[in-house]
């Protein structure tokens, strides 16, 4: 019987590439947008990820965590930027467990900016039982954690179409035009004016998607502003050390009749 | 060779280096004798030497903050990406140094195929280095494991159950693999393990390549033996440091190029949702560096035999010193075996593609194809080839391909035309 169970076991996993390649078939083109963020001296725009903190905050929030973020991340260097004073603020907004005290006791308190990322659900299954059996994923590396990034996280934010005829859904799952295999769990979360933006930016639909993507582009590589930075010296040091070294060869090699 | 009646300058030195040879041991070094026609083909040794130390390095630090642990693995690495002082950048070069480590493997492996490297006297060279191939790949399939990932999990558990395919004791093996029923905590620490272990056999192995290099020397592009070693080679310093140093800095750039701006293009995204036993990925694949082994695995149908392919695959690089049939070593002067040596390198890229292809339809025909091919260009092109091919004439010393094929008289004119130049 196991070994039967084996087989089947590993010719699923041959096989599941057959599935793959089908859902791969139904999925469209993905949308793109004018990342800041892409190219060699890409960085974030400091505005949209306070909006895309917003719009996390006030939509996402509710059922996806962001277990690997802490609020004193809102304040550093190459994010959102939040000022100190800002991010203690919006740490204070939110109640964490902590303890045991003295009494041996478990208390709330407001949360700190050493704190990390409140969870909306206290463990995975609880987070399943509420959303009628699907588990919101974690966004901290959700955009490194999908095919297509943050162009993917952006269009199936607006990917919510009507289904075509031929498909059937049943209740709690939603047509998605970019989702892998095109069933989602998640309604659709995003609609004009959804969220007040506090320096006036019109509340679109793409506009919040494309805030909210950066923002999670931002939370799953923190450092990206460094690395861009931080690469661009370290290739114009080493092209300029070549190019000594070049010489040098040169130099060297020509007590020899050869070539290099 | 000459470093035999080497003797240190120093009072000191010459005490020192009678109770310990370590002087004579940097005067060979520097001033081991090289071809001088050797192309950048060759200075994939020292970029590997560069590779490996530069995982040992990064590995060591990732090392102090990683935590061996189902439940802690995962976030730990991402403690690492985050909170770590340039820990995003050691992980970068670390993961995408991998990659680099088997580029350059592979250039160095292909290498050794067209000029025939591993022919006698230079087999045990050969052998060392398919020896640390294998331990390479280990190592890097381990590695993979390490941030229990979607694809680390689900990479080790199809990885491990190819033992189950062993008739007989393959169940029992499996178990005692895992340290359990399923890849499990006790896998990722044995992995951690052994993963901080291979890198150092796979550094004494190095010496013991470079080693087995030395007693012969460098093989060349013509595949003649040196002649008259005054003429026919430099001293590796400083001739060809700098040269190896110029082609590591041109690979730097490569690297750094993926480390700062793609340092996520070699990987699987999967691999950024953490290990669940519960849900398989769509696409199981491998790293690219496996990808052709991992097509020859499932271009058989019956799962043992898949698996002994897959392993003779490598295992059969060994024998190639014995296979190869021909005196000549340079395909240059093989008009024949160039022209395979091609097909071989173009099938071996197929095989990569299929690999990472689903294995149904059309994409499974090719990859039996190429499968069947790959051992018949070792097993019976290789063999009958040595016998039946019309070499093109030998030079008679590597000196003179160097300087355009032209006699001595013409030579020396050459020199002097140079001279002028300059």
């Amino acid at each position: 019987m196991q070994r039967i169970f084996k087989i089947l076991f590993f010719l699923l996993i041959l096989n599941t590439n057959f599935a793959n390649s089908i859902s791969a078939e139904n999925t469209s083109k993905l949308l793109t947008t004018d990342w800041s963020f892409k190219g060699p001296f890409g960085k974030f725009d400091r505005a949209s990820l306070q909006r895309g903190y917003q719009v996390y905050n006030e939509v996402c929030a509710s059922c996806h965590s962001l277990k690997y973020v802490s609020y004193r991340n809102l304040s550093e260097k190459g994010g959102p930027e939040f000022s100190v004073k800002e991010a203690k603020a919006i740490a204070a907004s939110f109640e964490i467990t902590d303890g045991p005290n003295q009494d041996g006791e478990m208390f709330t308190r407001p949360a700190k900016l050493s704190d990390k990322f409140v969870m909306p659900y206290s463990n995975e299954e609880e987070a399943k039982s509420a959303n009628g059996g699907a588990y919101p994923p974690d966004m901290s590396v959700l955009v490194k954690a999908r095919a297509g990034g943050a162009d993917y996280i952006y269009s199936v934010l607006l990917g919510y179409v009507d289904p075509p005829e031929n498909i059937k859904l049943d209740d709690g799952v939603y047509y998605n035009k970019y989702m892998y295999g095109n069933k989602i769990k998640m309604p659709k979360q995003l609609s004009d004016g959804l969220v007040e933006y506090s320096d006036g930016t019109n509340a679109t639909e793409e506009q919040m998607a494309k805030d909210v993507t950066s923002f999670l582009m931002w939370t799953a590589e923190p450092h990206l502003e460094q690395r861009h930075k931080t690469g661009f010296r370290a290739i114009v040091y080493l092209i300029i050390l070549t190019v000594l070294v070049y010489f040098s060869m040169k130099k060297i090699w020509s007590r020899v009749e050869t070539n290099v | 060779m000459s470093d035999h009646n080497y003797t240190p300058s120093s009072k000191f030195g010459k005490w020192f280096n009678d109770r310990l040879p370590l002087l004579t041991l940097a005067n060979h070094l520097t001033d081991y004798p090289t071809p001088k026609n050797l192309n950048y083909w060759w200075t994939f040794g020292g970029i590997l030497t560069f590779c490996l130390i530069t995982q040992i390095i990064t590995g060591l630090v990732l090392a102090m903050h990683y935590i061996a642990h189902a439940d802690l693995a995962f976030s730990s690495v991402e403690h690492i990406m985050r909170d770590v002082n340039y820990g995003w950048l050691i992980r970068y070069i670390h993961a995408n140094g991998a990659s680099m480590f088997f580029l350059a493997v592979y250039i160095h492996i292909f290498r050794s195929l067209f000029y025939g490297s591993y022919k006698a006297p230079r087999e045990i060279i050969w052998i060392l280095g398919i020896m640390i191939y294998l331990l390479m790949m280990a190592a890097a399939f381990m590695g993979y494991v390490l941030p229990w990932g979607q694809m680390s999990f689900w990479g080790a558990t199809v990885i491990t159950n190819l033992f189950s395919a062993i008739p007989l004791v393959g169940e029992s093996i499996t178990t005692w693999l895992w340290g359990g029923y399923s890849v499990d905590n006790p896998t990722l620490t044995r992995f951690f393990t052994l993963h901080y272990l291979i890198p150092f056999l796979i550094l004494g192995l190095v010496v013991l390549h470079i080693w087995a290099l030395h007693v012969p020397g460098n093989n060349n592009p013509v595949g003649i033996d040196i002649q008259k070693p005054s003429k026919d080679t430099v001293p590796f310093h400083p001739y060809i440091v700098i040269k190896d140093l110029f082609a590591l800095l041109l690979f730097m750039i490569v690297f750094a190029f993926f480390v700062f701006y793609s340092p996520n293009i070699l990987g699987h995204a999967d691999n950024y949702i953490e290990a669940n036993p519960l849900v398989t990925p769509a696409h199981i694949v491998p790293e690219w560096y496996l990808l052709p082994f991992y097509a020859i695995l499932r271009s058989i149908p019956d799962k043992l035999l898949g698996v002994v392919a897959m392993l003779s695959a490598i295992f059969i690089l060994a024998a190639l010193p014995w296979l190869d049939t021909s005196k000549v070593r340079s395909a240059v002067f093989r008009p024949l075996y160039k022209q395979f040596y091609w097909i071989l390198v173009i099938d071996v890229l197929i095989l990569g593609y299929v690999g990472a292809m689903p294995a149904e339809g059309l994409y499974l025909l090719i990859a039996r194809v190429a499968t069947a091919y790959y051992f018949l260009h070792f097993l019976l092109i290789l063999p009958i080839l040595g016998k039946i091919e019309k070499t093109t004439p030998l030079p008679l010393s590597i000196t003179s391909p160097v300087l355009g094929g032209s006699a001595d008289l013409a030579m020396a004119k050459n020199i002097d035309v140079r001279k002028e130049k300059l």
